[in-house]
């Protein structure tokens, strides 16, 4: 589906080729690849962070970090400790996105760069990318891209003879969902089980093997070239409100064109659902859309003129998450599809702490009952129990909090839907 | 003395992975990784053969290797077909593959065929919803499925 | 640094250095937690130990926060209180039952259950899940620690202790989400020298006392008495318990100077041996080569008659035995006629440790306090084995100068996970400088094996170099390198430790440790010297009597000597066979006060049962100097009891009236002043709590109901304790007795041993009236002790022969412990280990059975090739029965047996 031709600036995804090839070193050079790698080289660490920070470039792994302010955490003063790690996390296991996969098979180099700016900037000596393991084509995209960087001496000793070093490993993680949490990540790097760290201490000041470490997102990074070539301003004024920035938008779902599509931050929810992903497929009605993958609360209706950036999302009562969208239609029962979420999060718990390694497997036979029938009354007293009982902070990573985003708002939006399951004791969908 | 599960072919690739790391011990995905790709599966020896390799303790590395979802601690066929069961391949019906997948292989999840080619397994999403329903068979991906596709699919893998 | 801090709106005067979980319990509020320990601290997994956190004044709402994640800091405003947070906490027990059984009834913890404790606190008692359970299969962990995984709440405390804090590596966590399993890789028996403390730190019953399974009971049917582990010469603390005149198990007694929460396997499991049927139980005497059972009433008047008419009765002591029974065995034969029980090698070096420790200038730490050290340097010691929880501190001193790395970072001491992520496994300066390899060798950034005299050797280079004006030079370059390592990072260290002891009985190795550590003294270190004797009473028994077995065996005569009184002592274990079968031969009379039939027991002619610490009171004397009081569990309903009681009663001047424990101590302290301090080692028998005794068993007492109601319906009068101010009962003062008198941990709503938070000053700190026990030795920082001279001596390998050293084991070195049915499962069958090159030079092979002369007897054992055992040099297995009575280290020539 991807891409359409529109006026849109897409600096992120403009030179991918739609072949199922990626862009080799001499493609990239030629779209003007590694020139701001060059000249971040003459700038001063400080000043890239600066230039980042200005640019408004939030994490676009879910959270919305701003990207330069999380920079900024890390000490680059003499005395720092001499080795520092900057971490691209490419584990992607969100369920409902696809968007990292893109820049990954697409533009290798693109995150590479982008990897090797972010890490001057902090001055990192070695830098990971972490992938998870269902994305082989992306694995033989980086291998091989790697290979060409260090060979291109952007990537070793003396990079452009500047006299800053940095080395790159590819690691391949072994399936967890867990292990794009970005501490749990660090430990999964370690060789040790993926369960999150306490913060603090923040990564940035014991991070990967005890040094400091920033981790960030795939898309995150893919930007950093572009902000540096261009500037804080054009970034800024790329997108359609205050956060910088393009933002790769996602749909899937009962919808006509599902797809991927690099877009102006802040674009509506209802141009996204009926421009790129061509309204509902026939004979579906809209019924509602986690705007930004599994763990972001269900938007309805009234939510659709809602500007898919940070702060609108989040005042709308959900969180812009990936950004790729999961569009619930009035065949499909909703309480089927938060059982679907709730047994993905309970099986992908890991089993560290009390609320979310019992708690979620609890509310996943709570919502296979509802929907097998044996629901009871008291179920929704329970799974409204749950939604605070796995609020944030209470748990000791945002898994579980995030599982409860689906629940807690399909139980407001679509109250009458569960109780009908109860009171026909059976699945009305299903019948 | 009975024979060993590492070959000298294994035990040099996971010599090599370690020295990206700067502990031993860290390598110990990469080295569940090699043997899985060499032998399909990690057996109880292979985990032990390990553990001396790294100077970890077998119970360590089994740790590790029970954790994570796709290091298999039990024997495999020689294709591994995972069904992606998360919610865009929900909503896009997928169980309609899966049911397809179990009556034609005539196998359930964690089942492996007759003469060891076809095992089934459930996998979280693949990153590929805008062509769901999808599977992975071994390293391919298979996108926009529909039983008929399926079958012609299967008979790719001998 | 102190900070103010408000709970419920109550200000308190805090510890601003802690986390608010060891806060609020400090205080003594009750917050219940699971995955935090006061020894291994927090890692916040749990959840359970929720507050709420307010901002400031004017915040209203606060936020839900976990008390064992957060600091304290000055002016905090926080509660416990707060609906929302009880909500969340018993939701919270709510979830964590899901998967449990609900099987308390049948379950070993129950009634003891932290579990069940703060499950009651949290108020959630209404079940609401209603699906399947996940159910796991159970393994078979060895002899000690049965396994029910179903039970488990997955507060990974096991695992933390075993692997974090005991580096044990057999244990671990398997699998993910709520399918975590906590076991080993497969079933078999837990390696670790510290399994045992899996029972008190699992919350739940999934790792119970498989010992006490055999004869189980509910922990409010025990008796307990507060006692000393007899097993090694650390003295940790103990618990033992009884019921119906067994006992039935030992747990750990908090003492924050000694061995704190925890406890060694040998210490634990080590016990059976009382209950065993080779006990005896009743005077006898040797009636035409057996023994006939005599009544206690005629032993004594026919003993007394021996000892009077004849005035050439002498006394053999015993380091097993307390100071009362050596003391008042002196008294009863005479201070000449009175021989320490143990060979003069031996005795002799303890006397010299005992000198270092009086008139040396380095302080010797508590157990405890070994753990706050940064650098150690041990020599000779094979820890784990000698002395097991001396090497579990000093894992924990392994780590504190890399925990350095994480404080650099702001990581609070308490903050666990993050700390030992920060550290990456580093272990500090740790050298052992060993005859073969230890268990301690995972954390040692050096390690030196040598022959006895060559560790010796080596430790004085070390001397020599912090103080050059030493006499003493490195043997060789390599040697000279590590020393120069060895050196540099103790100088470099806050507070370096040198650990010694008198396991290779080398008196060099005692000497050289002395020198490093007077040389550190003398640089302005504060430097301290631990050395770790043979038994529990070593020391006590040293200072009592300096005539060994040797001098007796000399003394004795076929024309002299008439009687000998051997106490708790088999000398066949110490001294070679014929020569101490020859000398019981010279006596008419062998009268033993024993436990357990031995050898020597074999070869009296009167027998008379001497209690175990389980039966007996007294005070001991360990590593440290630290005197300390054990008591009687139980008095059997035989004619068992302390030695010291049954000495009183042969004692002429004891005739008129009985004597209790406190007289003896008296006696004592009056023939020995400088022992002046083991008086105050406890109250006295006098002693009263609010007008009261302190029981023995606790309020829920039920066991005294129906037992005997096929006698009579009315209980028995409780037995008197003329010894003590304990009481045989569950009546007397309820409350929290002095430390030394604490029988058991119970506080309302704390059954479980976590109530120990109510007995400590500070959680995990000192215990109310101070850690129990009395130091009788205190470094004078002005003292002029002389460094030694020592030329290392003869020990040193021969040309063609072997020099054989003693090997220990934790499970079968100790005589005692190894005849308990548990421990007995893991003593080693025998074997003699040889240095592997030396082996492949002769053409042996590990298993291969060779022939050695052992007290002149040929003896067939198989070989184990032992690694950095030095070439020339071969060990043997100490204190089995194969082996008992050689004397370390001797020569020998070896041979593959059939080849001749
Ligand atoms: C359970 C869980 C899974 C996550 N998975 C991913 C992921 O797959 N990829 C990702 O970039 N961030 C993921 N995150 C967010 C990361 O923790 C982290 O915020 C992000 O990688 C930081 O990068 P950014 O600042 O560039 O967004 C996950 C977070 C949680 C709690
Ligand atoms: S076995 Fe016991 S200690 Fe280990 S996690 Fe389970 S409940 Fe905790
Ligand atoms: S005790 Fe605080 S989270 Fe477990």
């Amino acid at each position: 589906m991807y891409p359409i031709n529109d006026n849109i600036e897409k600096p992120l995804t403009q030179h991918i080729k739609n072949d199922g090839s990626w862009l080799t070193l001499k493609e990239y050079e030629s779209t003007g690849g590694y020139q701001a790698l060059k000249k971040a080289l003459q700038m001063k660490p400080a000043e890239i962070i600066q230039v980042v920070l200005d640019s408004g470039l939030k994490g676009r792994g879910g959270a919305g970090f701003p990207t330069g302010k999380k920079w900024s955490t890390i000490d680059i003063s003499e005395n720092a400790s001499s080795i520092k790690y900057l971490v691209a996390n490419a584990d992607e296991m969100e369920p409902g996105s696809f968007k990292d996969r893109f820049l990954l098979e697409g533009n290798p180099h693109q995150l590479i760069e982008g990897i090797i700016i972010g890490a001057y900037a902090i001055q990192a000596s070695f830098s990971y990318i972490f992938l998870r393991w269902a994305y082989h084509l992306a694995g033989k995209a980086l291998t091989q891209s790697i290979q060409e960087a260090y060979d291109a001496g952007y990537l070793g000793k003396n990079i452009g003879g500047s006299g800053f070093n940095l080395d790159m490993s590819l690691h391949i993680s072994v399936g967890r969902y867990m292990c794009g949490e970005e501490t749990a990540l660090l430990n999964a790097l370690e060789g040790k089980r993926s369960n999150p760290r306490a913060k603090p201490p923040y990564p940035s000041n014991s991070g990967l093997f005890g040094k400091p470490t920033i981790v960030n997102n795939v898309e995150t990074l893919s930007n950093v070239p572009h902000i540096i070539m261009k500037g804080a301003n054009w970034f800024m004024n790329l997108s359609k409100t205050g956060e910088g920035g393009t933002k790769l938008y996602g749909a899937s779902g009962k919808v006509k064109s599902p797809g991927l599509w690099e877009l102006p931050l802040g674009i509506s929810l209802r141009e996204l659902l009926e421009d790129y992903a061509g309204g509902m497929a026939d004979g579906y009605r809209f019924k509602g859309v986690l705007p930004g993958g599994g763990s972001t609360d269900f938007l309805v209706e009234e939510h659709l003129d809602v500007a898919m950036d940070y702060a609108s999302v989040a005042k709308a009562g959900s969180r812009l998450g990936t950004g790729t969208i999961i569009v619930l239609d009035d065949k499909t029962c909703p309480v089927g599809m938060v059982h679907n979420l709730e047994r993905f999060f309970a099986q992908e718990s890991c089993g560290w702490c009390t609320p979310c390694r019992e708690g979620l497997p609890w509310t996943a036979k709570i919502l296979y009952a509802l929907e097998t029938g044996a629901g009871k009354t008291e179920d929704l007293n329970i799974l409204e129990f749950h939604t605070h009982y796995m609020a944030p902070g209470n748990t000791f990573c945002a898994l579980a909090p995030g599982a409860m985003e689906p629940l807690q708002s399909a139980l407001k939006y679509f109250k009458a839907d569960f109780e009908m399951h109860i009171h026909q004791h059976k699945c009305p969908w299903n019948s | 003395m009975t024979e060993k599960v590492l070959t000298s072919g294994d035990i040099s690739e996971i010599e090599k992975a370690y020295q990206h790391f700067p502990l031993r011990s860290a390598a110990c995905i990469e080295g569940l990784k090699i043997i899985q790709k060499n032998h399909r599966w990690v057996s109880d020896d292979a985990v032990k053969e390990l553990a001396e390799l790294l100077e970890m303790s077998p119970a360590a590395i089994d740790s590790i290797a029970t954790y994570y979802s796709l290091i298999f601690r039990k024997p495999v066929g020689r294709h591994v077909i995972m069904v992606c069961d998360s919610v865009s391949c929900w909503i896009m019906g997928y169980e309609g593959i899966l049911n397809h997948l179990k009556n034609r292989l005539n196998i359930g999840y964690g089942e492996t065929t007759q003469e060891d080619r076809f095992t089934l397994l459930s996998i979280c999403c693949l990153g590929t919803c805008d062509h769901a329903p999808a599977i992975m068979i071994n390293n391919d991906l298979h996108r926009d499925l529909t039983p008929d596709k399926l079958d012609a699919i299967l008979e790719t893998y001998k | 640094m102190m900070a103010k801090i408000f709970i419920d709106d109550k200000p308190y005067e805090v510890d601003g250095s802690k986390n608010l979980l060891e806060t609020a319990l400090s205080i003594g509020l009750n917050l219940p937690y699971f995955c935090w320990h006061p020894a291994m601290h927090s890692v916040g997994a749990c959840r359970q130990c929720a507050i709420i956190k307010y901002k400031d004044d004017d915040d209203k709402k606060g936020k839900l926060v976990m008390a064992c994640m957060e600091p304290v800091a000055d002016n905090l405003h926080i509660s416990i209180e707060a609906p929302e947070a009880h909500a969340f906490r018993a939701g919270n027990v709510e979830a964590l039952m899901t998967n449990h059984p609900h099987d308390c009834p049948v379950c070993d913890e129950g009634g003891e259950c932290h579990l069940q404790d703060m499950t009651v606190m949290t108020g959630h008692n209404e079940r609401r899940y209603c699906y399947t359970k996940r159910t796991h299969n159970n393994q078979y962990l060895g002899p000690f620690v049965n396994h029910e995984m179903n039970r488990c709440i997955q507060c990974y405390r096991c695992v933390r202790f075993y692997k974090d804090y005991a580096g044990g590596k057999d244990l671990d966590v398997f699998a993910a989400h709520n399918d975590v399993y906590f076991g080993r890789q497969e079933e078999g028996v837990l390696e670790s020298e510290f399994s045992g403390n899996l029972v008190e730190v699992c919350p739940t019953g999934v790792f119970t006392d498989k010992t006490l399974k055999k004869h189980y009971t509910r922990k409010w049917d025990l008796t307990n008495a507060p006692s000393v582990c007899h097993q090694c010469s650390l003295g940790c603390n103990i618990i033992a318990s009884e019921r119906y005149g067994t006992i039935r198990r030992v747990l750990s007694r908090f003492n924050g100077d000694v061995n704190g929460y925890f406890l060694c396997d040998r210490g634990r499991f080590g016990y059976e041996y009382i209950n065993s049927k080779n006990r005896i139980i009743t005077p006898a005497r040797l009636v035409n080569g057996s023994f006939a059972a005599i009544t206690a009433g005629d032993a004594v008047q026919e003993i007394k008659a021996i000892i009077n008419t004849e005035n050439n009765t002498i006394g053999i002591g015993s380091p097993k035995a307390s100071m009362e029974s050596n003391f008042l065995l002196r008294e009863l034969v005479g201070p000449a006629n009175f021989y320490a029980g143990v060979p003069a090698r031996e005795g002799k070096l303890i006397r010299q440790v005992i000198a270092i420790l009086d008139n040396g200038k380095v302080k010797t730490p508590s157990l405890s306090e070994a753990k706050t050290y940064d650098a150690v340097f041990i020599l000779g010691e094979d820890l784990t084995n000698t002395a097991p929880m001396l090497a579990l501190s000093l894992r924990q001193a392994a780590k504190n100068e890399p925990n350095e790395i994480a404080r650099a970072v702001k990581i609070p001491d308490w903050n666990d996970a993050a700390t030992r992520e920060a550290v990456q496994g580093a272990t500090g300066p740790f050298f052992i400088a060993a005859a073969h390899d230890t268990k301690l060798d995972d954390i040692a950034t050096g390690i030196y094996h040598a022959s006895p005299d060559q560790i010796a050797g080596f430790g004085n280079a070390v001397a020599g170099n912090i103080n050059r004006q030493l006499n003493f030079v490195a043997a060789d370059a390599e040697i000279e390198k590590l020393s120069d390592t060895i050196s540099a990072a103790l100088l470099a260290a806050k507070k370096p430790l040198i650990v010694a002891g008198t396991s290779l009985y080398n008196e060099a190795i005692v000497q050289a440790a002395a020198n490093i550590a007077y040389a550190l003294k003398d640089r302005g270190k504060d430097a301290g010297l631990i050395y770790i004797l043979p038994e529990a009473n070593s020391i006590g028994s040293a200072l009592l009597a300096d005539q060994y077995l040797e001098d007796a065996f000399a003394q004795a005569s076929p024309k002299e000597a008439k009687s000998v009184i051997i106490l708790e002592n088999d000398l066949y274990q110490r001294m070679d066979k014929t020569a101490t079968d020859t000398f019981l031969q010279y006596f008419t009379n062998v009268i033993s006060l024993d436990y357990l039939e031995n050898a020597t027991t074999r070869n009296s002619t009167l027998l008379l049962p001497a209690g175990t610490f389980a039966e007996a009171d007294g005070t001991i004397i360990s590593n440290e100097g630290r005197a300390q009081r054990f008591y009687q569990v139980h008095v059997p309903k035989n004619d068992v009891r302390s030695s010291w009681k049954w000495l009183a009663e042969l004692m002429a001047a004891y005739d008129s009236s009985p004597i209790n424990l406190d007289a003896v101590i008296d006696r004592l302290t009056a023939a020995f002043p400088a022992l002046q301090a083991i008086q105050y080692v406890a109250p006295s028998a006098g002693f009263r709590e609010d007008t009261q005794k302190i029981p023995r068993s606790p309020q829920r007492y039920s066991g005294r109901t129906a037992i005997n109601a096929d006698m009579h319906v009315s209980e028995p009068r409780p037995p008197a304790d003329p010894d003590s101010a304990l009481s045989y009962t569950m009546e007397g003062y309820v409350g929290i007795p002095p430390p030394a008198l604490t029988p058991f941990y119970w506080s309302p709503g704390w059954n479980s041993a976590q109530a120990i938070n109510k007995y400590q000053i500070e959680v995990g700190g000192e215990l109310h009236g101070g850690n129990p026990g009395k130091r009788l030795f205190e470094p004078d920082p002005n003292s002029k002790a002389a460094y030694f001279n020592s030329t290392p001596s003869a020990c040193s390998p021969k040309e063609g022969q072997y020099m054989v050293l003693p090997l220990y084991h934790i499970f079968g070195s100790d005589e005692l412990s190894a005849q308990s049915p548990a421990v007995a499962e893991r003593v080693p069958q025998p074997y003699i280990a040889l240095n592997d090159s030396d082996a492949g030079k002769a053409g042996i092979v590990e298993g291969a059975i060779i022939e050695i002369l052992l007290s002149g007897n040929k003896k067939w054992l198989p070989v184990k090739l032992k690694m950095g055992l030095p070439q020339g040099t071969a060990g043997l297995p100490k204190g089995l029965q194969e082996t008992a009575g050689i004397i370390y280290p001797f020569y020998t020539t070896i041979k593959i047996a059939g080849n001749d």
